[in-house]
């Protein structure tokens, strides 16, 4: 099974000696995003009773928070993960659009992944961005003031990018 | 131009290093605060600021700082707010994202006068890039010895960390904050007792929110009493607003309070007017769950008064006529759009956001989003009206925390204001899958109501 290197386990130490003694389960949330990162984008039962053993806490503890959480994915997703607000300000500056041309242009429907496994599409709400509408999250990062072009730019950038990487 | 407090050096090159923020006069407070004051006094000039938290309950910041038990040998802590996440509001990304500094600065002054030697940011987990920059100034303020051990000889130890959340609208509630810092789901706790007598792992706590926290630096730079001459009324100081929707220049601005809304959409300063030339609809000043007002109510009170961008003055009418502050978040509507359907996106936005703890909420906002999405498509009923009513009443109120109601007003406002939009829906359906209602009266001069001759 999957486990972290020693640099992440330190990290995951760092993170637990912020809390009060046998407070180690505050680390669960901060861990379990080192997890998606780490174990392939998503959290399989395996990753979290791993996380789990790491903080000493029961499994059912660790399931709880993961479906509690819109950011955890609990099944697997693809490369990159198109998240794509939807909420109020950005519909008014025409989301519902940007989410249908992102359907179009890689043929699948929100919530599935493309068949090579590159792109998942996703709706969210509100992500904070609504000056700058509409937009995504992609990875760390958000992609703002959307257009049908940009998408496109996206798109071949996170395909170049998928071939450089491999 | 109004004064700015807060992000009066946002956009000198540069100034998210320590270096330069230092030599624009950064960590000032922090200074002035350990060195010639007591942690009581630096609470007493928040107190005296009337600084009123700015997540969104405007709860006076001073206050709730006294409210915090000091049992002896249990230890206290601060815990800022940075789970930005209502619709319509990003005031605080950019804050952190542009100024880091100033919300490092006043955390330390703050946890100074609060006693907390360990303070947590609680950030959403979307704003994953923001958690790098603040880490960053975190390390150049302990290097720069304003954190650490012993903070300018003072004996005052204090750490602050970062604390990513994970996606949920409801861990911006102090309550389910705590609950997700101590590495659990989002379920808001019952209160009595309150954060500041049983907070993060059992402890005294104060929440407090980014915005809130940054305003402690200029209270103490130029005093609480100075900073109170600041604005109008109890809206004393700056506010930030985030200004979106459809307008010619969305994005953030700090006001002092003492302007209208009228001159802070149609200001070239501000919003610089309704985008591609169009009229004004309605609008949401406060953040998404702040009741929707119509053009004419939003611009002048239901006493004929012109509407301006403070507390008091948004809220005047009640929820009959007026709205709220709440969080600052300026949504505009333009006569194009369909209050209906941006309705419908909002009541989703809770049923998604909801814990699921108290059954009013977790029925409620899931029936209110179905009949929504019914009259939005073309298959609702004129009962639906009534129903929807019906629904949102039985929600406030009836629920642990505030999510109950900031699910049910912004379905009742728009029904209040627009119920002719909605009905028109329900009668013709086709008509309403293929335009919209449009302005209508919607910005049309309301009769003043005056009290009968004697």
């Amino acid at each position: 099974m999957a486990q972290f290197s020693a640099e992440k386990l330190n990290k995951v130490n760092e993170i637990i000696a912020r809390y009060p003694a046998g407070k180690q389960k505050s680390a669960l949330i901060p861990v379990l995003h080192l997890a998606q990162e780490e174990f392939g984008g998503w959290l399989s039962s395996e990753t979290m009773d791993y996380v789990a053993s790491l903080l000493n806490i029961e499994p059912i503890e660790v399931y709880e928070v993961a479906t509690f959480y819109s950011m955890y994915n609990l099944k697997p997703v693809g490369k990159y993960v198109f998240e794509v607000c939807q909420t109020g300000p950005c519909m008014l500056n025409g989301s519902d659009d940007i989410i249908e041309y992102i359907k179009d242009k890689l043929g699948i429907k929100v919530g599935e992944t493309t068949a090579d496994g590159l792109f998942t599409l996703k709706t969210v709400e509100c992500l904070g961005a609504c000056g700058y509408a509409p937009m995504m999250q992609l990875g760390k990062h958000y992609r703002e003031h959307l257009t049908k072009e940009k998408i496109d730019a996206i798109i071949n950038e996170c395909e170049r990018n998928a071939v450089t990487n491999n | 131009m109004g004064r700015k407090l807060l992000l009066e050096k946002a956009h000198v090159p540069g100034i998210r290093n320590y270096d330069v923020y230092r030599r624009e006069g950064g960590y000032r407070s922090v200074e002035k605060a350990l060195k010639t004051m007591s942690p009581d006094q630096v609470t007493e000039e928040v107190k005296k600021s009337g600084l009123r938290g700015r997540g969104g309950a405007g709860f006076p910041a001073g206050m709730k700082w006294s409210f915090l038990a000091k049992p002896e040998g249990v230890p206290r802590y601060l815990v800022c707010n940075a789970d930005e996440s209502e619709p319509g509001t990003f005031k605080d990304r950019y804050l952190m994202e542009f100024i880091p500094h100033l919300l490092v600065e006043g955390l330390i002054v703050a946890s100074y006068a609060l006693g907390s030697n360990k303070t947590f940011i609680y950030i959403r987990g979307e704003y994953a890039w923001i958690v790098d920059i603040l880490e960053q100034a975190i390390a150049e303020a302990k290097t720069n010895g304003f954190l650490g051990k012993n903070i300018l000889g003072t004996g005052f130890d204090c750490e602050i960390y970062v604390q990513r959340g994970a996606g949920a609208y409801i861990c911006g509630e102090e309550t389910a904050l705590i609950e997700s810092l101590e590495g659990k789901r989002g379920n808001p706790r019952i209160k009595p007792p309150f954060p500041a007598v049983k907070g993060v792992w059992d402890c005294p706590t104060v929440v407090n929110n980014v915005e809130t926290i940054a305003a402690v630096v200029p209270i103490i730079n130029i005093t609480g009493e100075e900073y109170a001459k600041i604005g109008v009324g109890k809206s004393t100081g700056t506010k930030l607003i985030s200004a979106c929707g459809n307008i010619n220049k969305p994005g953030v601005y700090e006001i002092d309070m003492t302007i209208s809304v009228e001159e802070f959409i149609y200001s070239d300063e501000y919003c610089g007017g309704i985008a591609h030339g169009k009229r004004l609809k309605a609008c949401i000043p406060g953040g998404s769950s702040v009741p929707i007002l119509p053009a004419n109510l939003l611009l002048k009170t239901a006493k004929g008064e012109n509407r301006m961008m403070n507390y008091e003055s948004l809220s005047d009418g009640g929820f009959a006529t007026g709205t709220m502050m709440g969080s600052g978040g300026f949504i505009v509507l333009d006569e194009d759009q369909c209050v209906v359907r941006h309705t419908l996106t909002l009541a989703r936005f809770y049923r998604h956001e909801s814990c699921g703890q108290c059954s009013p909420c977790r029925e409620g906002t899931g029936w209110m989003e179905k009949i929504l999405k019914n009259i939005e498509y073309g298959k609702g009923k004129k009962s639906d009206i009534d129903l929807l009513w019906d629904i949102q009443r039985k929600i406030e109120g009836n629920t642990i925390c505030p999510l109950g109601d900031a699910a049910a007003w912004p379905v009742a406002a728009a029904i209040r204001h627009f119920r002719d939009e909605f009905e028109w829906h329900v009668q013709y359906p086709n008509a309403a899958q293929n335009r919209n209602y449009g302005l209508a009266h919607y910005a049309d001069p309301l009769p003043i109501a005056t009290a009968p001759k004697a």
